[in-house]
C-alpha cells in the first residue's frame, strides 16, 4: 500500500476554465466546488486526492468551458474532525463563495457539514460518508447522499452472509457515527433473518492494534465477526485476525465496507473470499473502463473507488442542473437535481429521491483468489446484482421530515 | 470451558497476554524516560516521537536498503540515538541552568515538529511493515493462540530492561551515572566528564525508545502518531514507578500493562483511564512513586 | 515557575496609564475589525482563546504553576454549555453560565488534588487528570464521542438578541472577552494578586509571613479554571459544536504556547499570543500539517531564545529606552 503523498500542490488546485459570458444568476459568475476530504489519514486513498481528480474530470466532461460556465475547484483536509470540517465549510460558504461541497468521507464530519450547509442554503453532495441518517433523521433540502449508505451495505452484505449460514455475529465497530449506523443497520438485518448477535465491541477510529478486540471476538465463538469499520481500520483488523489464526479457527470475517484500495493493500492472499457490497467497480463495462484509464493517469496510478465515481457522477449531475436552472442557488439546484433523472457513464441511469437518496443498483462482489486474477487491480468478481429499487431503504422507513 | 469470576479462562489469559505485551512496551519506554529523568532532570516529551522514528527507521531500511528486521534492531537505535545526542548538545544543554519545566516545553515543541514533519510526508494512516520470517506463525497453547512475534516481544524487552538495570546498578559505569545524578559537581571533581556522560545518557535513553519502535513496527502500523498517545501513558507509568528509579519503571511497566489487560476483561470502559487513576492515587499517597526517592 | 519578566519595570502610575491606553486601543480596534473586512468568526475564535490564554496566564505567569491539563476546563464547559443549549433548551446566557459553573466545580476538585505537589509533579498530575477527563468524555453517551455535540442552537440572548446574526454574536463575545480581561487585571493588581506573586517568588517566606499559600494557590487555580470554562462555553455557542478536540492534551499544549509566545506574566501577552497562534493556524490551514510543525518551531524558539514572549520583549525594550 502506497502512502498518499499529501503535498502542498494537491491542496489549492484551481481548475479554472475558459472565461465565457458570465451567467448573471450564477453567484459571482463562478460555480465554485469545494472537495472536503480526508487527505492524510485512514481514508485518504479512498477519498482524498482521487476525489479532486474526479471532480475535475466531471467539470471537463460536462464541457463547462464550451457552455460558458466557469467552474473552480478547491479542496481541504477535514482530518476526520467534525469541528475542523464544519469550520472549513463555514468559512468556504461565508468568505470563499463556495457553492457546492462534495467528497466528505467520515459520517461525523458529513453530519456537521450537512447542518452548516442547511443553515447557509448551499449545496452538499455526500459521496464518501455512509451513515443512513443523512437521508433519515438528518435529511435536508440542501443535501444529496450519493454513492452508498449503511442500510444498503447492511442489506446487501448482511443478508447475503446470513443466507449462507452465518447466523451468529460479533461486531467490531468504529466508535463514531458511521460505525454505530452500520452496526445498527446490520444488526437489524441479522435479527430479521433469524440470526443472533452475540456481542459488540467499540474501537476508536484509526485504531492501530485490534488484538484485544479480536480476542474478544474469538472468545465469543460467533460464526461471523462483522467489521463495522472502513479504510485503514478494516485492513488492520483483517491482517491482525490472520495473525491470531482467527479464520483458521473456524470463524469468518465480514468486511461490511470494503473498497478496492483496501483489497489492493491487503493483497489477494489475505483478502480472498471476502464478500461485500459496492455500487461501482472499474471493470464492469466499457464506459467504466474508459473512465478508469483516464482517471489513473491523474491519480498516481491508483484506481477509482466508488467514492471517486460518486464524486464524478454527482458533480456532473449538479452541473447539468445548474445549466438547466441557470442559477447556482443551493436549495434550488438540489431540488432540480431531484427533478431530473440521472445518466452518467459510471452508474448508468438513476434518480434522486425526495429524501436526498440517489438511487442506482448495487452489486455483491467477492474478492478473487490469487490464481483467478490477471492484473494488479483485477480483484473482484461479481456474485449478484441488487436492482435499484431494492438496494436502498424504502422511502417511508427513513423518518425523514421532508417526506411526510 | 472453565470460568474465573464469570469470565472464560480463554478470554482472561489472552487479554493478560496482550496486557503483558503492552506492558513490555511501557517498560522499555518508561525505562528510557526514567534514565533520562534520573540524570538530566528533564521530562523528555520527545520520547514518543523518537519511538516513532525508530519504527520509521526500520521501515526506511527495509524499503530502500533492503535491510531487514534484525539489522534494524541494531541500526535504528544507533541512528536515532545519534539524533538525540545532537538535540541534547545543541538545545537541551542550554536549559540546564533554568527551571526544569522549560526542558519539558522544549521537548514538547520538538515532538510537535518531528510528528508534524513525518505526518506531512507520510499521512497518518500507517505504513505496513513485514513481520520477520523467523517469527511468523505461532503456538497453540490450548487456552489461546500465541503468535511467535508477540512472545518474542516479551522476551526481548525483558532482556533489554534487565541488562540496562544490571549495567546501571551493578557496573562501574553505572555507578558513575548514579553518582553524577546525586552530586554532579563532586563527580566532576573526581575527573569524570559529567557533560559527556549526560549527553551519552540522553542518547542511550533515546536509543531505547527507538529500539521499542523497531519492535513495534511489525505489529502496530508504522505511523507518525504512534508515539503521541502512548507517551502520555508512559509518563504515568514513570511517575507511578518513581521518576528516577530504573527497577521501578521496569516492574511498573509490566505490572500496569497486566492491570490494564485485566481491566479490559472485567470492566472495559475503564481500561483507558485505570493507569491515570492509579497515578493520581500514588501521587497523593506516595508522591515519589512506588520505588522512587523524593528529590 | 520563575517568570523572567520583571514586573517592577515601570512606575505604577505610568503602568496604570499604559494599561488604560492599551485596553482602550484594544477595545476600539476589536470593535471596528469586522467592518474592515476581517472574518468575524475568526475574530470570535481568537477572542475565546484570548480569554482562555489570559485565564491560563493567571495561573502560570502570576501564580507560577504550569498546568498541562487546562484543556479539561475548556472542554468541560463546552460540552456542558452545548448540552444545556441543545438538550435542555437553555437560552445562551444560561448555557454559558452552566458550562462555566461546571468548569469551576471541576477546578475545585482538581485543584485540591493537584496543589499538594509542585513543579513537574503538578504538571504531571494535571496532565493525568486531563487524560482521565478526555477518556470519560470519549465514552460518555451525551458527548457523542468522535462526532461531538452538533447543531447547538445559538438562541436569543436574554430572550431578545438573536445570536444567529453574526455581528450580534460577535459583540456579545467581545463583551465577554473585555469583562474577563478586566476581571483578571483587577485580580492581579489586588492584594490577592500581590500575595500570589509573593508565593510564586518565594513560597517559604510567604508562609513564614503568615499566608496560607495552599489556599491562595487553590483560589488562583479555581479562578483560572472558571475563566477557562467561560472561554470554552462561549466557543461552543459560537461554533455550535462541542468536540473532543477541546479536551485533548494537544489543546493544553496550545494554550501554554499562546501564553509563552505572548509573554508570561504580562497582561496583554496572552491576548497577543492567542491572536498570533489562531491567525497562524487560519493562514496555514491549507498547508496540511505544517501548522503542527510551525507550532513546534515557535515553542522551541520561544523556550531557547524568546522566553519573555512578544509583550515581554516589548516591555523590556520600552523600559530600556526610558532608562
Amino acid at each position: 500500500m502506497k502512502a498518499v503523498n499529501h503535498s502542498l500542490r494537491a491542496l489549492a488546485i484551481g481548475a479554472l476554465f475558459a472565461v465565457g459570458a458570465a451567467q448573471a444568476q450564477i453567484s459571482d459568475g463562478v460555480v465554485k466546488i469545494g472537495v472536503l476530504s480526508d487527505m492524510s489519514s485512514l481514508y485518504a486513498d479512498l477519498d482524498g486526492n482521487g476525489s479532486i481528480v474526479a471532480a475535475q474530470m466531471a467539470a471537463e466532461d460536462f464541457g463547462a468551458a464550451a457552455k460558458g460556465i466557469k467552474v473552480e475547484i478547491i479542496s481541504a483536509d477535514h482530518q476526520n474532525k467534525p469541528d475542523v470540517g464544519s469550520a472549513v465549510a463555514r468559512q468556504w460558504f461565508d468568505t470563499d463563495k463556495v457553492d457546492l461541497i462534495t467528497g466528505t468521507t467520515n459520517s461525523g464530519v458529513a453530519l456537521a457539514v450537512n447542518q452548516v450547509t442547511k443553515d447557509k442554503g448551499k449545496a452538499f453532495i455526500v459521496s464518501g460518508a455512509a451513515s443512513s441518517d443523512l437521508t433519515g433523521k438528518a435529511c435536508s433540502p440542501n443535501t444529496i447522499h450519493w454513492t452508498y449508505d449503511t442500510w444498503m451495505l447492511a442489506n446487501g452484505t448482511g443478508s447475503a452472509i446470513v443466507k449462507t449460514g452465518g447466523d451468529s455475529w460479533f461486531f467490531i465497530t468504529a466508535d463514531y457515527a458511521f460505525g454505530h449506523a452500520l452496526e445498527r443497520d446490520t444488526e437489524a438485518v441479522v435479527l430479521k433473518s433469524g440470526g443472533k448477535v452475540l456481542g459488540k465491541v467499540r474501537a476508536p477510529l484509526n485504531t492501530q492494534d485490534f488484538s484485544s478486540y479480536l480476542l474478544q471476538a474469538q472468545a465469543s465463538k460467533a460464526k461471523i465477526i462483522g467489521l463495522a469499520n472502513a479504510g485503514g481500520d478494516t485492513r488492520n483488523s483483517i491482517k491482525q485476525a490472520a495473525e491470531f489464526g482467527i479464520v483458521k479457527g473456524g470463524q469468518n470475517l465480514a468486511g461490511l465496507l470494503v473498497f478496492i484500495q483496501d483489497v489492493h493493500a491487503m493483497g489477494l492472499n489475505t483478502a480472498q473470499g471476502l464478500i461485500f457490497t459496492e455500487t461501482f467497480y472499474w471493470d464492469m463495462n466499457d464506459q467504466t473502463r474508459a473512465f478508469t484509464r483516464r482517471f489513473i493517469q491523474r491519480n498516481k496510478g491508483i484506481y477509482p473507488s466508488m467514492i471517486h465515481a460518486g464524486v464524478y457522477s454527482g458533480v456532473l449531475h449538479y452541473l447539468k442542473a445548474i445549466e438547466a436552472l441557470k442559477s447556482d442557488d443551493g436549495t434550488k439546484v438540489i431540488a432540480k437535481m431531484k427533478e431530473m433523472p440521472t445518466d452518467d457513464p459510471l452508474f448508468g441511469k438513476g434518480t434522486v429521491r425526495a429524501d436526498g437518496r440517489k438511487i442506482h443498483p448495487a452489486y455483491l462482489f467477492e474478492v478473487k483468489k490469487p490464481s483467478e486474477s490477471k492484473g494488479e487491480w483485477d480483484l473482484y468478481k461479481t456474485r449478484a446484482t441488487i436492482p435499484a429499487d431494492q438496494a436502498f431503504r424504502p422511502l417511508k422507513d427513513g423518518e425523514c421530515p421532508l417526506v411526510k | 470451558m472453565t470460568e474465573i469470576f464469570g469470565v472464560p479462562t480463554q478470554a482472561l489469559f489472552s487479554q493478560l497476554l496482550i496486557g503483558l505485551i503492552n506492558g513490555a512496551f511501557y517498560a522499555m519506554l518508561s525505562l528510557g524516560l526514567a534514565v533520562i529523568f534520573g540524570l538530566l532532570n528533564i521530562i523528555n516529551f520527545t520520547h514518543g516521537a523518537q519511538y516513532m522514528m525508530g519504527a520509521f527507521c526500520a521501515w526506511f531500511l527495509l524499503q530502500y536498503l533492503g535491510l531487514g528486521y534484525w539489522w534494524s534492531l541494531l541500526i535504528a537505535p544507533i541512528a536515532v540515538g545519534a539524533f538525540g545526542v545532537i538535540i541534547e548538545r545543541t538545545m537541551l544543554a542550554r536549559l540546564y541552568k533554568l527551571d526544569h519545566l522549560y526542558g519539558l516545553l522544549l521537548t514538547f515543541g520538538l515532538a510537535l515538529i518531528i510528528q508534524g514533519l513525518f505526518r506531512n510526508q507520510f499521512g497518518s494512516s500507517g505504513l505496513p511493515y513485514q513481520m520477520p520470517e523467523a517469527l511468523t506463525g505461532g503456538f497453540n497453547l490450548g487456552f489461546m493462540f500465541l503468535p511467535k512475534y508477540r512472545g518474542w516481544v516479551i522476551v526481548a524487552s525483558l532482556a533489554i530492561c534487565l541488562s540496562t538495570w544490571y549495567v546501571i546498578e551493578r557496573t562501574k559505569l553505572g555507578s558513575y551515572l548514579r553518582a553524577g545524578t546525586e552530586n554532579p559537581a563532586l563527580v566532576q571533581a573526581f575527573g569524570i566528564n559529567v557533560p559527556r556522560m549526560i549527553t551519552l545518557t540522553y542518547g542511550f535513553g533515546v536509543a531505547l525508545a527507538a529500539f521499542a519502535g523497531v519492535m513495534a513496527a511489525p505489529i502496530y502500523q508504522v505511523n507518525p502518531l504512534m508515539g503521541a498517545d502512548l507517551i502520555i501513558v508512559v509518563f504515568a507509568v514513570v511517575v507511578i514507578g518513581g521518576m528516577g528509579s530504573i527497577l521501578g519503571s521496569i516492574i511498573t511497566g509490566f505490572g500496569l500493562g497486566v492491570i490494564e489487560g485485566l481491566t479490559k476483561v472485567f470492566y472495559p470502559e475503564a481500561s483507558n483511564t485505570v493507569i491515570f487513576v492509579i497515578m493520581v492515587i500514588v501521587l497523593i499517597i506516595r508522591p515519589a512513586g512506588l520505588f522512587g526517592r523524593e528529590r | 515557575m520563575a517568570t523572567p519578566v520583571s514586573t517592577a519595570a515601570l512606575p505604577s502610575r505610568l503602568a496604570a496609564n499604559g494599561f488604560a491606553l492599551g485596553t482602550i486601543a484594544m477595545i476600539v480596534l476589536l470593535s471596528v475589525a469586522p467592518f474592515v473586512g476581517i472574518y468575524p468568526v475568526f475574530l470570535m475564535k481568537a477572542l475565546c482563546f484570548g480569554v482562555f490564554a489570559c485565564a491560563f496566564n493567571l495561573l502560570l505567569g502570576f501564580g507560577g504553576l504550569l498546568s498541562f491539563g487546562h484543556a479539561m476546563f475548556l472542554g468541560t464547559a463546552g460540552y456542558l454549555a452545548a448540552h444545556a443549549a441543545k438538550v435542555w433548551g437553555f437560552p445562551p446566557e444560561l448555557a454559558i453560565l452552566t458550562g462555566t459553573a461546571a468548569s469551576a466545580a471541576l477546578g475545585v476538585v482538581v485543584g485540591m488534588l493537584a496543589i499538594r505537589r509542585q513543579g513537574i509533579y503538578f504538571a504531571m498530575i494535571t496532565l493525568a487528570i486531563a487524560q482521565m477527563v478526555y477518556f470519560f468524555y470519549l465514552q460518555a453517551p451525551f458527548t457523542h464521542g468522535e462526532d461531538g455535540i452538533q447543531a447547538v442552537p445559538r438562541g436569543k440572548l436574554f430572550g431578545v438578541l438573536d445570536l444567529t446574526n453574526t455581528l450580534a454574536m460577535y459583540y456579545v463575545v467581545l463583551a465577554i472577552f473585555v469583562g474577563a480581561f478586566l476581571l483578571i487585571y483587577r485580580t492581579v493588581h489586588s492584594p490577592f494578586g500581590q500575595v500570589l506573586k509573593a508565593i510564586r517568588e518565594n513560597e517559604p517566606r510567604a508562609i513564614s509571613l503568615g499566608y496560607n499559600a495552599d489556599r491562595y494557590k487553590l483560589l488562583a487555580f479555581v479562578l483560572s479554571a472558571t475563566l477557562s470554562g467561560l472561554a470554552g462555553a462561549t466557543k461552543a455557542i459560537v461554533f455550535q459544536l462541542a468536540s473532543l478536540t477541546d479536551v485533548y492534551w494537544t489543546m493544553s499544549g496550545e494554550v501554554v504556547l499562546m501564553t509563552l509566545l505572548g509573554g508570561m506574566g504580562t497582561i496583554f501577552g496572552p491576548v497577543v499570543g492567542a491572536f498570533v497562534i489562531i491567525g497562524l493556524e487560519n493562514y496555514l490551514a491549507g498547508f496540511g500539517q505544517w501548522v503542527t510543525v510551525i507550532t513546534g518551531v515557535i515553542f522551541v524558539v520561544c523556550v531557547l531564545a524568546f522566553r519573555r514572549g512578544i509583550v515581554g520583549e516589548l516591555a523590556a525594550w520600552w523600559a530600556k529606552r526610558r532608562a
